[in-house]
């Protein structure tokens, strides 16, 4: 990473610290999901398996949601505040100003989702999965994050304000609970079913399920990583070019 | 080097809007020119281009000699801009959004705090160094807006319309420390809806509308051109205003405008007052009003273009 970048970075991440509702939604949030869906409705859903095991790997993808309404908020107030100008004018390059708020969403990610997983074996999770496949969540989860940072990035970017910025996060947050994060896809109404079914994220669940529970099925891991490099084009493109044009 | 900004024939358009429709002017090095202009006339928008931001559709612009779309990279090492709206970073403190702009130019971490902490001295922030800028009020934080485009020591500074939105007192500050930059040697070009402010500030005016040039002097030149002040004359009895109007406009030699229940037209002599009291009393006309103030920006439109300002409302928030 170039000096200018390490510079926005620690900026970026000293914003979120500092803004109380962005970092309730990023870290707490998934945990009060986990809370509320484990205690209240766990014993309402039969998966099959422990319902906290079977939560656990939707919540995670989940949590990388909840960060993104932060991020896509700080973004579009650099843009719209002046701020990305200020750093144009300083020829500061797109590239670091947007890797900062992209690798700063990412770990925000990281840290919830580490959160999220200590909680959820004070819970009773159990994970058959080896070294290896723990290697493999967190990559996915890593390769997510990216994913969506970048896209997020570009909604921040392209939004007319901070509030239209976070508006624009919503579907993302909505998203997951169309999916097979909270029950499987099989168990939901007609319509819905084939939604989840064939949405992105769920591939993406269901390879971080078949990891933890040490076999996933390459049925899974193929369209999850096709979609995360797809969205992390469609964003990194978009992002670039907004960066550039709108001033 | 004689002229640090230049610019000829500069079109922008937006759509179907046309923002600049072939701007022109040149600042020599070391003075201050003041766009002047009611919103909506493209200050904004050539301000912009003269800060590498946007590429002009035609025309040619060029800061310290170097084109600002060819030779942007160069351009930018010279220059510094503080936009229409403040564009500090709330959620840091002063001290660290200079400390910022300071690491982000490539100083060490002890020349950037030295820096910073200069420029809070000099900005009257130095009590307020160590908290977050959304708590400053408006005068503050474009007194660190202005500081945090001042880190790198530019030679060339733009200020879209500085004072926008500040009370009487915080304008005089900021005024202070324009001046004091200008006398260290920086050449500004500052926009402004004021009048009085381009006329305190610059030394050459040129004025814009709708995005073409109307107007182009020294402010004295300009006020030549339009009327230095405005005559106001109130009749006790508003039956007078014919009379009243055909006094002034026969001493002035101008078309006063009828406003309510004064008669208002522009002056350059001064001696026209005296003149018009005698002849008023002369007609026998009472009055509760009469004296001679500043022109005020509309005042200067209306004789330059033969209409008032028009009432734009103010656009959607977009910062420079
Ligand atoms: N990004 C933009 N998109 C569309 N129209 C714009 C944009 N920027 C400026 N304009 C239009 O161009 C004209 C000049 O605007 P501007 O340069 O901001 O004027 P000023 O700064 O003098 O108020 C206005 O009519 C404004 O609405
Ligand atoms: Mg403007």
């Amino acid at each position: 990473m170039t000096a200018h970048a390490m510079v926005m970075l620690r900026r970026d991440f000293k914003h979120l610290t500092r803004n109380p509702t962005s970092v309730f939604n990023a870290v707490l949030m998934p945990i009060v999901l986990m809370l509320m869906f484990v205690y209240m409705l766990g014993d309402a859903f039969s998966v099959g398996v422990d319902y906290v095991d079977y939560a656990t790997p939707g919540l995670m993808l989940m949590a990388v949601c909840y960060g993104l309404g932060g991020t896509a908020t700080a973004v579009n107030a650099d843009m719209t505040k002046g701020v990305i100008n200020r750093f144009k004018v300083m020829d500061v390059s797109r590239g670091a100003v947007l890797t900062g708020h992209v690798v700063t969403s990412v770990l925000t990610n990281l840290i919830a989702i580490a959160a999220l997983v200590g909680v959820a074996f004070l819970l009773g999770f159990d994970a058959s999965a080896s070294a290896l496949d723990w290697l493999g969540v967190v990559g996915m989860i890593v390769l997510l994050a990216t994913a969506a940072g970048w896209f997020t990035v570009a909604l921040g970017l392209a939004a007319k304000s901070p509030e239209t910025a976070g508006m624009a996060a919503v579907p993302l947050v909505m998203l997951p609970f169309f999916s097979s994060a909270i029950v499987p896809a099989d168990k939901m109404g007609p319509g819905l079913r084939e939604f989840a079914e064939y949405q992105p994220f769920t591939p993406i669940i269901e390879t971080l399920r078949g990891l933890l529970a040490g076999g996933p099925s390459a049925g899974d891991v193929i369209p999850a990583i096709a979609w995360c490099i797809g969205i992390a084009v469609v964003g990194y493109v978009w992002a670039r070019s907004t960066f550039s044009k709108r001033a | 080097m004689d002229h640090a900004i230049q610019a000829e024939g500069l079109v922008k358009r937006f759509g179907e809007t046309t923002a600049l429709d072939g701007v022109g002017l040149s600042v020599r090095a070391g003075t201050v020119l003041g766009l002047l202009g009611p919103n909506g006339a493209g200050k904004t928008t050539a301000v912009r281009i003269f800060a590498t931001l946007l590429r002009p559709d035609d025309g040619h612009a060029s800061v310290g000699g170097y084109d600002v779309v060819r030779q942007a990279h160069q351009a930018r090492q010279l220059i510094g801009l503080t936009g229409q709206f403040a564009a500090v970073d709330e959620m840091l403190t002063g001290t660290e959004n200079l400390l910022l702009i300071g690491r982000l130019l490539g100083m060490p971490r002890p020349a950037a705090k030295q820096r910073a902490h200069e420029l809070l001295n000099d900005f009257d922030l130095a009590d307020a160094a160590d908290r977050a800028a959304k708590t400053y009020s408006g005068g503050m934080r474009r007194r660190l807006d202005l500081a945090a485009s001042l880190v790198g020591r530019p030679s060339i500074l733009f200020l879209d319309e500085p004072t926008t939105g500040l009370d009487p007192r915080a304008r005089t500050e900021l005024w202070t420390l324009i001046r004091r930059l200008v006398a260290g040697g920086v050449t500004v070009l500052l926009t402004t809806q004021y009048l009085d402010e381009a006329d305190t500030l610059a030394d050459e005016i040129t004025v814009i509308d709708h995005g073409r040039v109307i107007a182009a002097g020294t402010p004295d030149e300009l006020k030549a051109k339009t009327g230095s002040q405005t005559l106001v004359v109130r009749p006790e009895d508003d039956t007078q205003l014919p009379v009243v109007t055909a006094v002034v406009a026969e001493l002035t030699k101008a078309v006063p405008e009828v406003d309510g229940p004064r008669v208002t037209a522009p002056v350059t002599d001064p001696a026209v007052l005296p003149a018009v009291v005698r002849r008023l009393d002369d007609a026998g006309v009472l009055v509760t009003e009469l004296t001679l103030r500043g022109a005020s920006l509309n005042e200067v439109f209306l004789s330059l273009t033969g209409r008032p300002v028009e009432d734009e409302p103010e656009t959607e928030g977009r910062p420079a």
